[in-house]
């Protein structure tokens, strides 16, 4: 079980809705429904562009209800390995890709007497699909939004049309900022929260949610580590004994695909743990990017997630 | 499934329940060794050979008419045999498109099912049902969702809603069990459903086998098999009727054995639903006596020597206890000690 089949869908719009935010409507190539999916859900984009191919995970943020097309929106990332700048720069209306089957890792919890979603920048998207979930059902729900500008505040108007009376949008160029302790200091039992959006901001919801007492199987959050690009590197694949250069701007997992090894995954963003790789050797550094593991393994050094991590060292060898 | 369905066959009271031929075939046998022990047996829910079990995502054959007649017997008398906690309706509905769509994509000649965007119109043939109903309204359909699709397929379905990085049993419909109750075990965690297996939670079976199931792909269903005995071709072996069935299990005699001790074999599937990002576990029993096995002189070798060597917990655990000797007995005669071919196959 690794990438599983891919679907060939078509770009059938492609529109630059903030600075940096580029949204893709996709409809599959043979004109079938998409497969449904609930949301919070992510699709891995597959870019093949010349010698390099790209997997990206992009939240869908389309209705889940609709499934004759599906809905992304892609952030241009600094400091891309090449997926964003792929997807802004050289994907056109008409154009061919590849996505896997949606895979859910940030899912409403059906239990939730209230849902607390919180958002910043480009963590809107999986909340868009959530929200439409949640449209005319009976579960109170409130979406704090924030983001730099009314200019990059991307989907704010079609949230405001399908979850009046739920959303709460706060500009930086407004001087406006969500007052984490207030809002999760106020909840009603039984509430969960959910948040989406840059590292430093994920992180300080979870550690108020945690300071406030909320209970860590009500905090959820999702965030697809970029993979940082890093030096090169070398290593050994034990099993299927071939020894590869891991180049900087390509992530360890790639390079042992390109190598023709398959390693199971999911996310490839350092969250699901299916790419978890047992490490046989390391004479130096593993440089662990990932959100699975827990401090403890990471110290222990005997797994990486090669979706994201990488190494500094002279000989590294897996258990491949 | 060629085979034309046996509606008279029971599963109660005088039994009249046998394998034709190709059904002794096509048994779903999990014993690719002379031995036996658990392991994450879990493989990719792919279609198998053409007329096998696993050739189509849920398998219909000779007893179908028949097992659903049972399950609505068991129904009138324990209600509670089908249950569905109130946050499972996206489940409900998304396993009743999983079943509906599988079997009249895969059995055309028997069931059919029409879209219109959500007007859908469901026909099954065999029992003779007709129904238009609008997708997501629970309000048009005779029974909920879930009850209604699961008493037009063989075997048990049990949905577990995925959170906090567990599954929990939370609907099902469940009346053909190897002696387990799905009122007792609706709201369990997944180790908690699994509590009483022995040997396997210090093999950590589980905790790999939830792992795994975590992460289930919508794409890509899995399943195993799973495996007991019963005395009679009875399929409601549940703790709620042991009354019924324990005593059974003192009748069996080396000379009986035979003819009333059945292999139970489950075919389990695992799939990721869409909408609700829950798990539908299809449980799926396959009975076959020792005699109508000991047809397939392999198997006959195979079986008596897996229960031969059964280990003690298991023996226990699987209820065996009483009557295993008395198997082990008259499959003797079947067994002149050469050796069988790996895997499962009939030859």
């Amino acid at each position: 079980m690794s990438g599983g089949q891919t679907l060939e869908v078509i770009v059938t719009a492609a529109q630059q809705v903030t600075p940096l935010i580029r949204h893709f409507t996709l409809a599959r190539a043979d004109g079938a429904p998409l497969p449904a999916f609930s949301g919070g859900s992510h699709v891995i984009v597959v870019m093949r562009g010349g010698d390099r191919v790209y997997r990206n995970p992009y939240s869908l943020l389309s209705a889940p209800q609709d499934l004759g097309t599906y809905e992304i929106g892609v952030r241009r990332m600094e400091e891309s390995r090449g997926g964003s700048h792929f997807m802004h720069d050289r994907v056109k209306v008409g154009d061919r890709l590849e996505i896997a089957h949606p895979v859910n890792l940030f899912a409403l919890d059906k239990i939730a007497r209230k849902h607390l979603m919180i958002a910043g920048g480009i963590g809107i998207t999986p909340f868009m699909a959530q929200v439409e979930d949640l449209h005319g059902g009976t579960v109170p729900y409130e979406l704090h939004y924030s983001v730099r500008s009314p200019e990059h505040a991307a989907f704010a108007s079609r949230l405001a049309e399908r979850a009046a009376g739920h959303v709460h949008l706060y500009y930086d160029s407004d001087r406006r900022f969500i007052d984490f302790e207030g809002l999760l200091s106020n909840q009603p039992l039984g509430t969960h929260v959910y948040v989406c959006g840059p590292t430093g901001f994920i992180g300080k919801v979870i550690d108020t949610a945690r300071a406030c007492g909320w209970s860590g199987s009500h905090i959820h959050w999702e965030q697809f580590s970029a993979p940082p690009a890093g030096d090169a590197f070398e290593v050994t694949l034990a099993k299927s004994q071939r020894t590869l250069m891991v180049p900087a701007d390509r992530t360890l997992l790639e390079a042992i695909e390109a190598a023709g090894v398959e390693v199971p995954y999911l996310c490839r963003g350092g969250v699901c743990g299916f790419c978890q790789t047992r490490v046989v050797e390391c004479d130096g550094e593993l440089l662990h990017h990932d959100l699975y593991l827990s401090d403890a393994d990471k110290a222990k050094g005997k797994s990486i997630m090669p979706c994201v991590s990488r190494a500094r060292a002279k000989r590294l060898v897996l258990d491949l | 499934m060629s085979a034309a369905f046996k509606p008279d066959e029971t599963f109660r009271g005088d039994f009249r329940y046998s394998n034709s031929p190709a059904a002794i075939r096509r048994f779903p046998l999990p014993f690719p060794e002379d031995n036996y022990m658990y392991s994450v047996n879990l493989e990719p829910h792919v279609p198998g050979p053409k007329g096998s079990v696993t050739e189509f995502a849920i398998d219909v054959d000779e007893h179908y008419v028949a097992e659903c007649r049972e399950r609505a017997l068991v129904l009138a008398e324990e209600p509670l045999r089908y249950q569905a906690l109130p946050h499972m309706m996206s489940a409900q509905w998304d396993c009743l498109e999983l079943i509906f769509g599988s079997l009249a994509r895969d059995y055309p000649q028997h069931f059919r099912l029409e879209r219109q965007g959500n007007r859908w119109h469901w026909i099954n043939r065999p029992l003779g049902l007709d129904q238009v109903f609008t997708f997501g309204d629970p309000a048009t359909l005779p029974r909920e969702p879930l009850d209604y699709a699961t008493r037009q397929a063989q075997g048990d379905w049990v949905v577990m809603d995925q959170r906090d990085g567990d599954l929990w049993t939370e609907a099902g419909m469940v009346t053909t069990q190897a002696d387990w109750s799905l009122d007792f075990d609706i709201g369990m965690t997944f180790k908690e459903w699994h509590g009483p297996v022995p040997l396997a939670h210090e093999m950590q079976v589980f905790d790999r086998a939830l792992k795994y199931l975590l992460a289930l792909r919508l794409d890509a269903p899995v399943r195993r098999l799973n495996w007991t005995m019963t005395v009679n071709p009875r399929l409601d072996t549940s703790p709620e009727n042991y009354p019924k069935w324990g005593p059974d299990r003192a009748s069996v005699t080396p000379q009986n054995a035979g003819d009333r001790v059945h292999l139970r074999v489950e075919l389990q599937g695992l799939w990721r639903l869409p909408r609700s990002n829950a798990v539908v576990f299809g449980i799926r029993c396959y009975l076959i006596s020792v005699r109508e096995l000991a047809t397939v002189p392999k198997w006959a070798r195979r079986v008596h020597r897996v229960l031969k060597t059964l280990h003690p917990a298991l023996v226990d655990y699987k209820g065996l206890t009483r009557y295993r000797d008395a198997v082990v007995q008259w499959l003797e005669a079947h067994d002149d000690g050469s050796p069988t071919t790996p895997g499962t196959s009939p030859e």
